[in-house]
This record gives C-alpha cells, structure tokens and sequence, in this order.
C-alpha cells in the first residue's frame, strides 16, 4: 500500500512537469506580444523591448522554458505578476480560501441532497419519485448553469432583493453562487446514485437478504449501499477537481475575487505568470482530488485493498 | 460485387434497426422531435425568420416581447426570435462537430494504444494522463485564450480538450476485447493490422464512444455559450446563443427577456439532445440490452 502511494506520489510530480511544458508552450506560441498590452498602444518600440527584456522574454525558448522549470520546482516561485506586480504565489494563498470553501460547500450539498434523491428514485422505481427525480435531473443537466446563475440574480437580487448579487461579505453573498453552482452536481448525482443502486438491487445477495425476511432499511443501507458506492465514489472525487477549476464561470458572475477569477484577469491581461501559475495549481489541486478518491476507494473496498496488497494494480 | 451488395443491405438493416430501438421511449421520441424542429429551423433559418440576424433598426430598440417582435429586440433593435433562429446553425454545428473530432481523436489514439500495446500504450496513455491533469474546461479556457475568439478557434479549443477521455475510453473496451478469440482468429489469417483494427475491433468496441459522443454535444453546447459568455468563444455580432447570452448580460437586470430566452433555448436543446443520449445508451449499451 505504501509502495502504491509512494509511486502514485512521484508520478503527480511528473504530471505537473509535463503540465507545466504543455502550458508553457501554449503560451510562448501563443501569437502577439504581451507587452503591447502591458504598455499600452503609445508605447514605442524602445519601451517595449526593454520591457520584454526586463520580463526575460527576449530569450529564445528553450532558455525561458529552462529558466521557467528552475524557478517553479527548484525554488518553488511562481513568479511576479505583470500587471499587479505582486507574487503570484501570494496572491493565490490569499484568494484559495474563498475557492476551495465555495466549491466544498457546493459539493457537500450535491452529495447531501443528490445521494438520497437518487436513493429514493431507485427505490422506487417506475414510480413518482423516480420520474420526479429523472425528469427534475434531466432539466438541471439541460440548463446552462451560468445562466441559471444569472437569473437567480435577476430573482432573488433584483426582484426580491433577498439576496446581494456580487462581491464578497457575509455568509449571505455565499448562499446564491454555492446554490447555483450545486444544482448540476445534485442532478449527477442522483442519476448516478440512481442507475448505480439499479444495478445492484437485482443482485442475488438482496434476494438473499430478503428471502431471509430482512428488514428493507437495514438491506438498503448494509447490502445495497456499500455496493452501489464504488462508482458514485469516483465520480464525486473526480468531479471535485474539475468543479474548482471551473469556477471561473461563477466567481466572474458573482464577482468573488477567488482563484479562478485571478486567472480570468490573467488571460484578458496576458499575465503569463498568473496563467501558468493558476494552471499548474489547478493541476496540482486535481491530482490531490484523484489521489485521495483512489486511496479512499481501496480503502472503503476490501476487493481492491487486497489487490494493493499483493503487490499487483488492475 | 454481388456480396458486397448483400452486406450493404444487411449493414442498412442494422442502422435502421439501431435507430428503432433508441427512438423506442417516448422521451427520446420527444426529444427526436424537438431536435428535428431545431435542425429544421437552423436550416431554414433565412426564408422562416421575421427579419434576418444582422438587420439593425434604431428606433425600436430594446422592445419588450410584442406582436411585431415575438421575443422583443435588443440593443441594436435587431429581433431577438430571428437572431436565435439564425444562431440555431452555429450552437447545433458546434456542439456536433466539437464532441465528433474530440471522440474520433480519441478512438484513434486509444485503439492504437489498446492494440499494440507494450510501450506505445505506455506513451500514448501516459500523455493523455497529462494532457487530462488540466481539467477540462480549464484547458478549454487556455487554448481558446491562446488562438483568439472566433467560431473555428472554439471549434478547435473545445475538440482538443475530449480527446484524452474518449482515448481512455477506447483503449479500456480494447483490453477487454484483446485476447478473444476472434482476434486471434484474423491474426492467423493474416489480415492486415490495420483491417483487423478498424474493421473487426473497432465495431465491437465503438458502443461507449457513441453514447459518451452523444451525451457530450449537449454538454459542449453548454461549454460553448459559457466561453462566449467570457468572452473567449464566439463573437458578437454573430448570432451563436451564447453571445447573445453575453451580451443579454450587459444589462440583464433592466432586460431580463434579453437573457432569458437565448438561454431556454439552449436549455431546451441540451434537453432534447439529452433525451436523444439517454435513448442512444439504452439501444446500445450492452448491459442494458436484455
């Protein structure tokens, strides 16, 4: 097991090199020089290449992306912002908290209130509840989730004004980007609770536990569940990465000055430091999220636990 | 010639029998109609529409929803229900061609890696396991910052970003599929690596790729409007839904129906596509098949 953490551990660092060259070279090759938009349109072409060679991005590319490599996994610097002129590793400890929080907070009622919906769907299935819970999902997973967001705003901010509509504040300004955010996950998540639960409410073990005359709760949640967990585990912990990174979207409707709308500034600016520091962080961030539902997989499954243990993977 | 005839027909027989089964429910049924309708209207878009997409009349500008103007105007007093029945082509073909050329980059990459084997699978899955450490929309967002908006710059961004999942996919079905005995039998005859790859592999191993295919163009339509909506996918003045969307969004709170319908229409597209999806992997998932 711990060989199998170790080697999965160096491997992450692999991927962030290769992360790291990918976003690099898309950057580099990416047509236009970033200095013009530093500048501005009056500056001369005296100014702009004192600039670039003040930024270091006069040199030819294998230079840059060597300079580029030191400076990130040697010193563990992310760089300087161009346009704030501020560590860009700083800048992202300091807007993390409000990321991560936000997109937890929205995973945990995707999980609280999809699971159980999903659940009851299953159970009941062919019934109201489980055409209830497959139409309500199929509509949610339709809808564009920023648009949603949007007249959210337009409900409860404009018409209702219950709610502030941006920046950031009290738990209140949470409520309306958290709630949005959720709705698509709640909808996964019920269709995957749901269709996992079919496959195994058939198997010859229920049939067992009931032809034992086992109580229906105590079936659903030692026998069915346990089972029908594995693939809602994997979903959920590999989905938890990707929603972070794309909370872009929300934090630039809502106006949250987390990570992702740090990046957002940094595209339109053409900070190359921010981009490639936000990217590999997500990367980074990502590879945890995978880890760590591979490690609680083995672990909630004794199949696969065995597996690890004998020293043989798949 | 006379074989090749026959196997053509017996082929048709397949298709149609394929496309039986999944417009089978009358959900999907229903979602088959509203596509039909929207293709029909993306079509048409020029001889159906009340005015056309680009025509611009300042003196009614921002018109609530009215008799002459079903779904009101915008900014530019251009009619908001012809813009989105003009924008019908650039959101379907979108959401379609991205989720097609991502796919098939993908079966490519993941059939050559499932079959060979040994250290080009090693490499080629590998890559992918990097090209994927970027999430998704993340790297949508990079590529298309990188290329520029624009129609085919969102094309390709959004393509590039489904290849490492469908290869994935592929090479998974592959390694089920490797060491069955039809294989082994077209080995022994001989049969070119590329025939055995493409022609006795691949329809055995295709089922999932299709159904993710089909399940990914609604999502990649929704993807596309929330690019346009930061500005990085297609541009305004063309009529795609999700600039319009964005720009429904300059003052949305004073206009609410200027953001309101471009997205119920996408909405009520992903949800037929979807419809569509659900009966698609009902028809071909093998699993579910009995």
């Amino acid at each position: 097991m711990r060989k199998y953490v170790v080697n999965r551990l160096l491997w992450t660092i692999v991927v962030l090199l290769g992360v790291a060259f990918i976003i690099f070279t898309i950057l580099y090759f990416t047509p236009g020089d970033p200095t013009e938009m530093l500048l501005g349109a009056n500056a001369t072409p005296v100014e702009l290449a004192a600039k670039r060679a003040a930024l270091g991005i006069d040199k030819p590319y294998i230079v840059q992306l060597y300079n580029f490599y030191v400076d990130t996994f040697i010193k563990f610097d992310l760089g300087t912002s161009w346009t704030y002129e501020t560590p860009v590793i700083d800048a992202l400890i300091e807007r993390l908290p409000r990321t991560v929080l936000m997109n937890l907070a929205s995973m945990l009622i995707t999980i609280a209130v999809g699971l159980p919906l999903g659940i009851s769907a299953a159970r009941h299935q062919g019934k109201w509840q489980d055409y209830g819970v497959i139409g309500g999902s199929m509509v949610l997973i339709s809808l564009p989730s920023f648009w949603v967001a949007l007249e959210a705003i337009v409900l409860f901010s404009v018409m209702l004004g219950w709610l502030p509509s941006h920046g950031i504040g009290g738990i209140k300004y949470y409520i309306l980007p958290v709630l949005t955010s959720a709705l698509p996950g709640i909808a996964g998540n019920a269709r995957q609770m749901r269709s996992a639960m079919l496959e195994v409410i058939r198997a010859d073990f229920v049939t067992t536990a009931r032809a034992k005359g086992q109580e229906e709760g105590v079936i659903v949640r030692k026998h069915i569940l346990p089972n029908a967990m594995m693939p809602v585990i994997t979903m959920i912990g590999g989905r938890f990465g990707h929603i972070v990174s794309g909370s872009s979207i929300t934090e630039r409707i809502f106006s949250i000055p987390g990570v992702g709308l740090y990046l957002l500034n940094g595209i339109s600016y053409r900070d190359y430091p921010i981009i490639r520091g936000c990217t590999l962080f997500f990367a980074l961030f990502n590879a945890i999220c995978v880890l760590l539902t591979d490690l609680v997989y083995a672990w909630v499954d004794p199949r696969i636990k065995a597996q690890y243990k004998s020293g043989r993977r798949r | 010639m006379k074989k090749e005839t026959k196997n053509t027909v017996k082929r048709k027989g397949q298709v149609l029998e394929t496309f039986k089964r999944i417009f089978r429910t009358p959900t999907s049924k229903l979602g088959g109609v509203i596509f039909g309708i929207i293709i029909f209207i993306a079509i048409f878009a020029p001889w159906i529409a009340p005015y056309t997409a680009y025509e611009m009349d300042l003196k009614s500008i921002y018109l609530s929803p009215c008799k002459e103007h079903w779904l009101g105007t915008d900014y530019m007093g251009r009619d908001v229900l012809s813009r989105l029945m003009y924008g019908a082509k650039y959101s379907l073909t979108l959401g379609l061609i991205t989720a097609f050329a991502g796919n098939c980059l993908g079966v490519i990459l993941g059939s050559i890696a499932g079959y060979f084997g040994g250290m080009t699978e090693t490499l080629v899955m590998r890559f992918c396991d990097i090209w994927s450490a970027i999430p998704g929309m993340l790297l949508t967002i990079i590529i298309s910052a990188a290329l520029g908006p624009g129609y085919f710059n969102t094309v390709i961004a959004m393509s590039i970003g489904g290849v490492p999942q469908g290869a994935r996919m592929t090479r998974g079905q592959i390694l089920v599929e490797r060491n069955k005995e039809y294989l082994e039998a077209a080995e022994s005859m001989n049969t070119p690596k590329a025939s055995i790859m493409f022609k006795h592999l691949l329809p055995n191993v295709i089922s999932p790729t299709i159904i993710s295919m089909t399940m990914g163009i609604g999502g990649n339509i929704t993807q596309a409007a929330g690019l346009s909506y930061l500005g990085l996918g297609v541009q305004p003045p063309t009529p795609e839904w999700g600039a319009m969307l964005s720009d429904g969004t300059s003052n949305f709170t004073t206009y609410p129906y200027l953001l309101l319908f471009p997205g119920l229409v996408i909405g009520i597209t992903v949800l037929a596509i979807n419809l569509i999806g659900d009966g698609v992997r009902d028809a071909l998932d093998p699993k579910l098949r009995n």
